[in-house]
């Protein structure tokens, strides 16, 4: 065998100096650095990945319309004369941005499966820095794809203002990414990515048909109550759907029938709160993630 | 000048099995040491352990100066690793996934255009660099991979088995990098191989064998070490062969890769009293001298083929095992 550089190599550059760098150690300024650069390579990621843009909005469209313009024939009485696709818009809002954070999620045991995991887990960062940039990645894709979703306001009878759009994308944000942690979360766990999506849904679907995204959370028989306020999605279902409706000047009746609000043993639950059961989930759910990404070799 | 590596009795065991069972070694500084052995010997065991991916069982290591099991961000920012299996992330281009190993490395920004395009030059991707990496060929993933491992002008270069499954233009062409980087940097290079030709480019081998190092040297004193000659005949029957070769000559001889071999020193004298004294016909004769091959034979009594068809019925009872225990 003989050892020569082939033509398509390129001449080695014997003739110019050495470009040295140095690896600075450790501090906050790198981690931040990292954190950066994770996120940054989730966002580079979903650009390049135009059809899962447009696979993710298939769902959460066909709710909105066929199931929202379907089911309205057989609801209208009940509505108070509120379209139903109005009604479950909220609701649409959240699994939407649900979907697409799974689907970061799972690029983490994607990642695994191909290797390139380990090129972060070698790098001299902490794996928290991976977990946190991963996370806020997922929250910004999934939460722009919620923008999508948010311009078909029109077509569901709902005025565009700017506090809805501010306050419906930072409820997305806080959804996709306590969503993502879960995920990451799982992942940690999960080496395949096709158990990993088996997984996921087992466990989306229920919360999402639980959390009263499609169906007022009043009166509901017993076993349902109970498991719809033990379900995490109902606490951003709720706030999102009290921000929209504040949007339409409902009659009295219409609001207390279609968005009751949230009773834990007859209290009523403040939206303050709900917010931060999602709050409080997502970072649980990060620090769980963090922890088991820090403890593997 | 210090050892760019150092490791004494470095253990791991995985439950029962011992993969690595004590070695100790030293890599001299801009050295190319070359750990030679078949698969399941230990070799990427060790490696993963030097580069701080796997806690050691035992023992203790130095790479760069720093130890792999107290300083492990240390010796993570002096290393620069290509793994055995790719890497990359084939959506970005390649020189997204150079920017972004340069940012978790925290290289200094003005510094990341000029040594991207120092160490792309070098495998000659400098032109392809804004191609997605899920376009380029293997070999051109793994001097890809090579070139990211030297962004951050690692003191230490970790190669494990660079030219596995590639053609023989892109081995010789991986080879020329890493005699180049050698003159250039400075750099101190190990690599895991188990093509034998190329174990011969490293300056010292360590050859391994069920999880110990058998021996460390130059190839060259190496091969002189054997001081014999490796005769590898054909006969009409192999097992009387054998037998006579033992009553009549006092050599012992066994079969590997459909031949009857021995070594004796001088074999050229040896081979006429062969054909007058062996009682067996034989059908062909081939004498040569040392190699590493030979080297590997005299040290562990196998070729590294017969060691890599008994390794890989292991690791496939090893792989058997994994999947029922998926199923469960």
């Amino acid at each position: 065998m003989s050892v020569s550089v082939p033509a398509d190599g390129g001449a080695p550059n014997s003739g110019t100096a050495v470009v040295r760098v140095h690896v600075p150690a450790r501090s906050l300024r790198s981690e931040l650095r990292a954190i950066k650069v994770v996120w940054r390579r989730e966002l580079i990621r979903f650009r390049a990945d135009r059809l899962r843009i447009v696979t993710s909005l298939v769902q959460p469209l066909l709710f909105l319309f066929v199931l929202g313009s379907g089911l309205q024939q057989l609801s209208s009485a009940s509505t108070h004369g509120v379209d139903l696709k109005t009604f479950i818009y909220p609701g649409i809002l959240c699994i939407s941005v649900m979907f697409t954070a799974m689907f970061s999620a799972a690029s983490i045991v994607w990642d695994r499966e191909f290797g390139f995991m380990r090129e972060m887990m070698v790098a001299p960062i902490r794996r928290s820095s991976i977990v946190v940039g991963k996370c806020l990645g997922g929250a910004t894709v999934a939460s722009s794809q919620g923008l999508i979703l948010l311009a078909l306001a029109w077509a569901v009878h709902v005025p565009y203002s700017v506090t809805l759009v501010l306050g419906v994308f930072a409820l997305q944000l806080l959804l996709a990414f306590s969503i993502t942690a879960f995920g990451v979360m799982v992942a940690a766990r999960i080496k395949q990515i096709q158990s990993f999506m088996g997984v996921m849904q087992l466990v989306i679907m229920p919360m999402f048909f639980i959390s009263g995204a499609l169906f007022p959370v009043t009166n509901l028989p017993g076993w349902l109550a109970v498991l719809n306020r033990l379900d995490p999605l109902t606490y951003a279902v709720a706030p999102m759907r009290t921000l929209v409706f504040d949007h339409l000047g409902l009659s009295k009746a219409a609001e207390a029938a279609l968005n009751p609000g949230i009773t834990w043993f007859g209290w009523t639950v403040p939206t303050a709160l709900e917010i931060f059961v999602i709050f409080a989930l997502g970072m649980t759910m990060l620090g769980i993630a963090i922890w088991e990404f820090s403890a593997g070799e | 000048m210090p050892a760019a590596i150092s490791v004494n009795s470095l253990r791991k065991s995985f439950g029962d099995f011992e993969a690595v069972r004590g070695v100790s070694f030293e890599v001299k500084t801009g050295e190319v040491f070359g750990f030679l052995g078949p698969n399941g010997a230990g070799k990427t065991t060790t490696i993963n352990m030097l580069c701080t991916l796997s806690k050691p069982s035992g023992g203790s290591a130095e790479v760069a100066g720093f130890d792999v099991a107290t300083a492990r961000d240390d010796v993570r920012r002096h290393i620069g690793l290509v793994f055995q299996d790719q890497t990359l992330d084939g959506y970005l281009t390649a020189a997204q996934n150079l920017e972004l190993h340069a940012e978790l490395y925290g290289v200094e920004r003005r510094l990341v255009e000029p040594r991207m395009r120092q160490v792309m030059e070098m495998v000659g991707l400098w032109e392809r660099r804004d191609s997605q990496v899920m376009t380029f060929s293997g070999g051109m993933r793994r001097r890809l991979e090579i070139a990211r491992g030297l962004m951050h002008s690692p003191r230490v270069l970790f190669l494990d088995e660079p030219t596995i499954g590639l053609d023989p233009q892109t081995r010789a062409s991986i080879w020329g990098y890493i005699r180049e980087l050698q003159r250039q940097e400075e750099i101190t290079i190990f690599m895991t191989t188990h093509y034998m030709d190329e174990a011969e480019f490293c300056g010292r081998i360590a050859i391994m064998d069920h999880g110990e190092i058998v021996v460390l040297d130059t190839p060259t004193a190496l091969k002189e070490g054997v001081g014999a000659d490796r005769v590898r005949i054909t006969t009409a029957d192999d097992e009387a062969a054998i037998r006579e070769l033992a009553e009549r000559f006092d050599l012992e001889a066994g079969i590997s890769e459909e031949a009857v071999s021995f070594y004796v020193p001088e074999g050229e004298a040896f081979v006429p009293r062969l054909f007058a004294e062996l009682g067996v016909p034989i059908r062909s004769v081939n004498l040569s001298r040392p190699t590493l091959d030979d080297v590997f034979m005299s040290h562990t009594g196998s070729t590294i083929r017969d060691a890599e068809e008994d390794g890989r019925k292991n690791n496939n009872r090893v792989a058997a095992q994994m999947l029922s225990g998926a199923r469960r």
